[in-house]
């Protein structure tokens, strides 16, 4: 069997009254993409930023490629490899989308102390950036302000920096909401491309994407992982249908 | 046909923005006038632009923690005082001939700036690096209060201190020496001052481009981003705060030189508040703001100072115009906003 990039064992995580974690233990393997579905409020998020370091659970574990990473920094978990993109893209607004993607690629370089050599002229710098802005289909737009983007290049944006990070695994929350119907399809069809390379963890309501695009399908409800499985059999189930899928499926 | 890169650029003059236009004048100008006031012997109105030239010198320090890095400092008078004690300190042994540290090895007083400078400098930074790194884990409000917390207690200390004149403050009796030129000429001095100043804007611009300047306007507009791009924002911050306070304590070195004196009036938060008042005057990131905003500052001092009491209710009312009307400051209303690339 193939070792795992991301586990996640026992996690706990409460808010007050509200667990909204309840012992999720899940993996993530090479060339996968391996999607969460819940509905609204059932922990998706939470267990991101626990995954990427912005919560810390009140137990369990978390390992990357091996390591436990469990008290590790935001920052020390990126460097390591895990890769992100947010629900509410978070991007620094007032500069240009090429600006953003540079800071990452400095940071995979090491160091940002580096004091004297201007950032402007750094043309190798500045390729670097262009280039992953290319891959993710925002040639011509690097020069524009973040804030004049649209939610759907702005999420591109977010991804061409958890790239330029060479990550060894991506997490991505709903990275469709917003993109309209063709913006949906050159995602998914993108990140079937980037799967061999990277396997991500996709939170998702797009559903079509959903069963288009992963290989398991975790079901979250309530904080708790209540199935896992093949997309035919969470097709399948009637658990999920009852609590998830509803009529429609 | 697609633009190529490695195509070669048209030779052209670069065109100068308007706000390059506003920097050039404004410089222009705070040279022309005392260099015109000491033809004429009016000693002065050189003082009074070396006042400025100082005061912007402190404005540029705050100004690359606020504009750059987000962090508004409360306390940087903390600095400021320090550059000014070490420099009334070193002053005070080498006038009296005595040792500042006997044991274990020791250290006299000195009466030479360029070493002055520097001492100032480090230990403004050795300051900034133990106030940052506490402050630096609170944010917003509670990091205002925090670093105004820490200029009190410095504050008090140098109150409570007799050797170095407690509440009285310490003179210094001969300016202190520089090598080559006369430091006691106004013009000399002024021109000194001057010098320093572009230096700090310079040292500033370039810090602000660089691939660490990156990182810390990154903490300033989402720090969320930074640490995701897999920069701890923590060591970045503290490295500015740090930069910024060596600024600004040499501007405090520069004006206890300037006026012969040092005291606990230098550690005021009033202080912390005037160049505060110099960055957001002149217009918060903007290179050249706290120069205007220094030179407005000190002129309506002096000049509406001199005719009534209430020149900081006018103070007040030209703050609350800059803040309610032009986000950018006096710059941003004459050269627009600023610019990002
Ligand atoms: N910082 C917090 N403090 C208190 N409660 C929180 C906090 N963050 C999340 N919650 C609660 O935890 C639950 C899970 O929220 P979460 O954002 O993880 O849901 P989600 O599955 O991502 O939902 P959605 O599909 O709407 O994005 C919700 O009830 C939410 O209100
Ligand atoms: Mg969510």
């Amino acid at each position: 069997m193939t070792k795992p990039v991301l586990e996640v064992k026992g996690l706990h995580k409460s808010f007050g009254a509200l667990q909204a974690t309840k012992n999720v233990s899940l993996d993530l393997k090479p060339n996968e993409i391996h999607a969460l579905i819940g509905p609204n409020g059932a922990g998706k998020s939470t267990l991101i930023g626990q995954i990427a370091g912005w919560i810390t659970p009140d137990s369990g574990s978390i390992y990357l490629d091996g390591e436990d990473v469990t008290s590790e920094t935001v920052a020390s978990r990126s460097r390591k490899g895990l890769g992100r993109s947010f629900q509410v893209s978070s991007l620094a607004m007032e500069v240009s989308a090429r600006r953003n993607v540079m800071l990452s690629v400095q940071a995979s370089q090491g160091s940002s102390f580096r004091f004297w050599k201007q950032t402007k002229s750094d043309e190798e710098l500045r390729e670097t950036a262009r280039n992953w802005l290319r891959k993710v289909g925002l040639s011509g737009r690097e020069d524009i302000a973040v804030s004049e983007l649209s939610h759907g290049e702005r999420r591109q944006v977010e991804v061409a920096c958890a790239l330029a990070l060479a990550p060894k695994a991506l997490l991505l929350d709903e990275p469709m909401a917003g993109l309209g119907p063709t913006g949906s399809i050159q995602l998914t069809e993108f990140l079937e491309e980037i799967r061999p390379e990277i396997p991500i963890l996709l939170i998702e309501h797009d559903m079509d994407a959903v069963f288009r695009l992963a290989d398991r399908i975790t079901v979250l409800v309530g904080g708790a992982a209540i199935l896992s499985g093949s997309v035919d059999e969470i097709r399948a189930s009637a658990l999920v249908r009852e609590a998830y899928l509803g009529e429609e499926a | 046909m697609q633009r190529t890169d490695t195509a070669p650029k048209p030779v052209s003059m670069p065109k100068l923005s308007r706000e390059t236009i506003v920097n050039i004048a404004v410089m222009a100008i705070l040279l022309a006038l005392p260099l015109w006031a000491s033809s004429i012997g009016e000693d002065y109105y050189v003082n009074l632009a070396s006042l400025i030239t100082i005061f912007a010198i402190a404005g540029v320090g705050l100004n690359f923690a606020i504009g750059q890095g987000g962090m508004v400092s409360f306390g940087h008078a903390a600095f400021f005082g320090i550059g000014g004690y070490t420099t009334g300190i070193a002053a005070f042994h080498s006038f009296e001939e005595t040792l500042f540290v006997a044991m274990p090895f020791a250290i006299s007083g000195t009466n030479q700036m360029l070493i002055i400078w520097i001492v100032a400098m480090v230990i403004c930074g050795i300051a900034a690096l133990a106030i940052g790194a506490i402050s630096l884990r609170t944010e917003g409000v509670y990091f205002i209060m925090i670093t105004l917390a820490f200029a009190q207690m410095i504050y008090y200390f140098a109150i409570s201190w007799p050797t170095y004149g407690g509440e009285d403050g310490l003179s210094i009796y001969l300016r202190n020496q520089l090598p080559m030129v006369d430091a006691e000429s106004a013009l000399t001095f002024f021109l000194v001052c001057f010098i320093l100043l572009l230096g700090a804007i310079f040292v500033s611009a370039r810090l602000s481009g660089s691939r660490f300047g990156a990182a810390l306007g990154t903490a300033r507009m989402n720090e969320t981003r930074l640490a995701t791009s897999g920069i701890d924002p923590f060591p970045i911050k503290l490295t500015g705060f740090v930069i910024s306070a060596m600024i600004t304590g040499l501007a405090g070195a520069l004006f206890a030189e300037l006026n012969g004196f040092v005291g606990p009036s230098m550690l005021s938060w009033h202080r912390s508040g005037e160049i505060m008042v110099f960055v957001i005057l002149g217009g918060v990131g903007r290179l050249y703001g706290p120069v205007i905003g220094a030179a407005l500052f000190v002129l309506l001092e002096t000049y509406i100072g001199e005719w009534t009491q209430h020149w900081q209710l006018l103070l007040g009312l030209a703050l609350l115009g800059v803040v309610l009307f032009a986000r950018g400051g006096v710059m941003g209303m004459i050269a627009g906003r600023a610019r990002h690339d």
